[in-house]
């Protein structure tokens, strides 16, 4: 037996992941633990996690593999300082002292923090570094179900590659070609979505969300000043308009003044049509580079599957229309696509790459729905809320689902905690809050009143695998939210003459289709599909649903509020179930409504959470 | 030393020499200019590192 741990911290998303003899045994972020949003510290908990989990010690663990390269970071900084040299001073005298404290030795670092887990750990040989852009490709290779594939990846930065094409046959990797920071896909959005108020690396989400409001004015700005792209989908950007290579910020004076506004302040300003039409803009750049890489990897390779990583592939407007062109044959996307993911793949990356180990069983779904976490057992969760104070009733699965499913039917709010956490950002049926999506209020509600969040923001379905095709204009596996489609011709409501005048925010409030709290303003979706054999007990309550109203989809948000982690534990769920306008909490067999809640439980829970 | 070790075998195998200066008056004089310090927090927008 050989076990393999993955770390992935220090930057963003800090998260741990095992593997025993190549097979995935847990993954989780340690955001998840801690509370805090994205948190990059050394993922203590996480790793504590996977460790019980597999019900192993830290000497047990064979190799100790963190997902980048840090001496290949720091060569890529000094470069970019000395290239750019005088400008970015600043911002050079700020970055030195921590990479000359910290950064640099981070082999020892790892070490020592490794002591906190078992203090006689001495192994210094044992810790070993994978590239960024590999782990990141590792990840999206080796759970998926191909024997061969393209894999692409894309985000802000790793050590200097921003975007990479591997080929991949059975348990090679072999990087074909890279972009090279300053030039990056995943830093252009998020100047966008620093320039539109939001914060980055985590409001790239809503810029997303916000595109269909809007309409792509800016595009040609865009391609002519700051993107000079080129058929085969590679590029280069014009370094005029940002200043995150040497600056302290995403973008520059010379930015402001070719879109003819100064960033928005989130403060003070609200988000308008403008704003709207730049993510309208960004986001069909993005699609066009996704698409023109995608086409020009398949006909160069000939290589019919696609997977993708990195923190572009989360962009699932993109991934929709690659996969609408059907330009592979079939696509599969990391669901811990982003640098959280890394730990999953360097752990990967080594097993099968360095240690030459084959891939032993090529699954439709070796990330197993990435129901990756920790769970809690009924005796776990009893245990917890007699702690509480909480007030529930515990009930079989069949009267669980029927009290559920009439609470959805009744327009409630549920909160929906079962088995094992989802690894990646989201939740997938595990860790959910629920709603109807026939319901024309449901989508403000639950961004109002329950997650505290902007009302434009949309929700995503969960939709039974087989129904899938009656619905949205989808006839695939879409297991990890990850993948936008259109909702079905039949099931939209044409826009009446009034109604058709309307534009911007004012779009929200028209019921656009048989499902309004899952249909984005431009009829899109982005698709959850369900099966028996990933996850039963939600497969049956979504079942049990479309029994009553002939509707297979549910509405399926992550169970937390704006700028706070998914829950982890019973408790966080109860806390969260207490502080939003939650109406029933279903956590394992345990069945809590709201109104049977002592109030004094109630916690000011709002202004825990920093606005992201 | 096998911080040195490291990188010494991170410049032969990347062959960029030219940073050895750099990253020696770094280590020198950042070094000390470090130990003085407190904790290194960065103000950054978005850390590229």
């Amino acid at each position: 037996m050989s076990y393999v741990l993955g770390i992935s911290a220090f930057y963003h998303d800090s998260a741990a992941a095992l593997i025993k003899d190549g097979q995935i045994l847990s993954a989780a972020q340690e955001e998840r633990f801690t509370r805090k949003k994205h948190d990059s510290n050394y993922p203590y908990n996480a790793i504590e996690f996977v460790l019980s989990h597999a019900k192993i010690k830290l000497s047990d663990v064979n190799h100790i593999v963190f997902y980048e390269k840090p001496f290949l970071k720091f060569e890529r900084l000094l470069e970019t300082y000395v290239a750019f040299a005088p400008r970015g001073f600043q911002s050079f005298s700020k970055a030195m002292p921590i990479w000359l404290k910290e950064k640099l030795f981070q082999k020892k670092m790892i070490l020592d923090f490794l002591k906190k887990h078992d203090k006689n750990f001495k192994d210094e040989k044992k810790i070993l570094f994978s590239e960024h852009h590999l782990s990141h490709a590792a990840s999206a290779f080796y759970p998926s179900p191909f024997n061969e594939a393209i894999v692409l990846t894309a985000d802000g930065v790793g050590e200097w590659a921003t975007t990479t094409v591997a080929v991949c046959r059975e348990n090679k990797i072999e990087i074909k070609k890279e972009l090279h920071f300053p030039h990056s896909l995943g830093l252009l959005y998020s100047a966008f979505t620093y320039y539109t108020g939001f914060k980055v690396n985590s409001g790239e989400y809503k810029l997303m969300g916000l595109a269909p409001y809007g309409k792509p004015k800016y595009v040609d700005i865009i391609l002519k000043d700051l993107i000079d792209l080129k058929d085969d989908g590679t590029f280069i950007l014009n370094q005029k308009y940002f200043n995150y290579s040497t600056g302290l910020t995403m973008t520059n004076d010379k930015f402001n003044l070719l879109f003819g506004a100064k960033r928005r302040n989130p403060d003070k300003e609200q988000i308008t049509q403008f704003h709207m039409d730049i993510a309208s803009s960004i986001q069909h750049v993005t699609e066009k580079v996704m698409l023109m890489l995608a086409k020009s990897l398949r006909d160069e390779y000939q290589i019919k599957n696609l997977c993708l990583a990195g923190g572009v592939a989360l962009n699932c407007v993109a991934n929709g229309k690659i996969l609408k062109q059907k330009i592979f044959d079939n696509i599969w996307i990391q669901p811990a696509a982003g640098d959280a993911g890394g730990s999953l793949g360097a752990a990967l990356a080594y097993w099968h790459i360095d240690l030459g180990k084959i891939r032993k069983e090529i699954n439709l779904d070796n990330m197993q729905g990435s129901y990756l976490g920790s769970e809690y057992s009924n005796e776990d969760i009893k245990i917890k809320f007699d702690e509480i104070g909480a007030k529930y009733q515990k009930i079989n699965d069949d009267t669980l689902l029927e009290k559920t499913v009439n609470d959805i039917t009744e327009g409630k709010a549920i909160g929906w905690f079962q088995g094992r956490m989802e690894f990646g950002p989201r939740a997938l049926g595990n860790r959910s809050i629920l709603g109807d999506p026939r319901s024309e209020n449901m989508q403000k509600n639950l961004n109002l009143k329950v997650k505290f969040r902007e009302s434009f923001r949309p929700f995503a379905p969960s939709v039974l695998r087989e129904d899938v095709n009656d619905w949205f204009e989808l006839n695939t596996e879409s297991p990890y939210m990850l993948l936008v489609a259109d909702v079905k011709k039949e099931k939209i409501i044409e826009l009446n003459e009034e109604q058709k005048k309307l534009f911007g925010i004012d779009l929200l409030n028209i019921k656009r289709s048989e499902i309004p709290a899952v249909t984005h303003v431009d009829y899109s979706a982005r698709i959850q599909t369900v099966t028996r054999e990933t996850n039963e007990k939600y497969y049956n309550l979504i079942s049990k649903f479309k029994e009553k109203t002939n509707c297979p989809i549910l509405v399926n948000t992550s169970f937390n509020i704006r700028g706070e982690p998914i829950v982890n534990s019973p408790e966080d769920a109860f806390r969260c179930f207490m502080g939003t306008d939650l109406d029933t909490l279903v956590v394992g067999n345990f069945y809590l409504r709201k109104v049977d809640q002592d109030n004094n439980l109630k916690t000011d829970y709002i202004n825990k959470f920093e606005l992201d | 030393m096998s911080f040195l070790k490291e990188i010494y075998k991170f410049i032969l195998v990347r062959k960029k020499f030219w940073l050895i200066p750099i990253l020696l008056a770094l280590l020198i004089f950042g070094g000390l200019f470090v130990i003085t310090q407190g904790t290194a927090v960065a103000p950054f927008v978005y850390t590229i590192f």
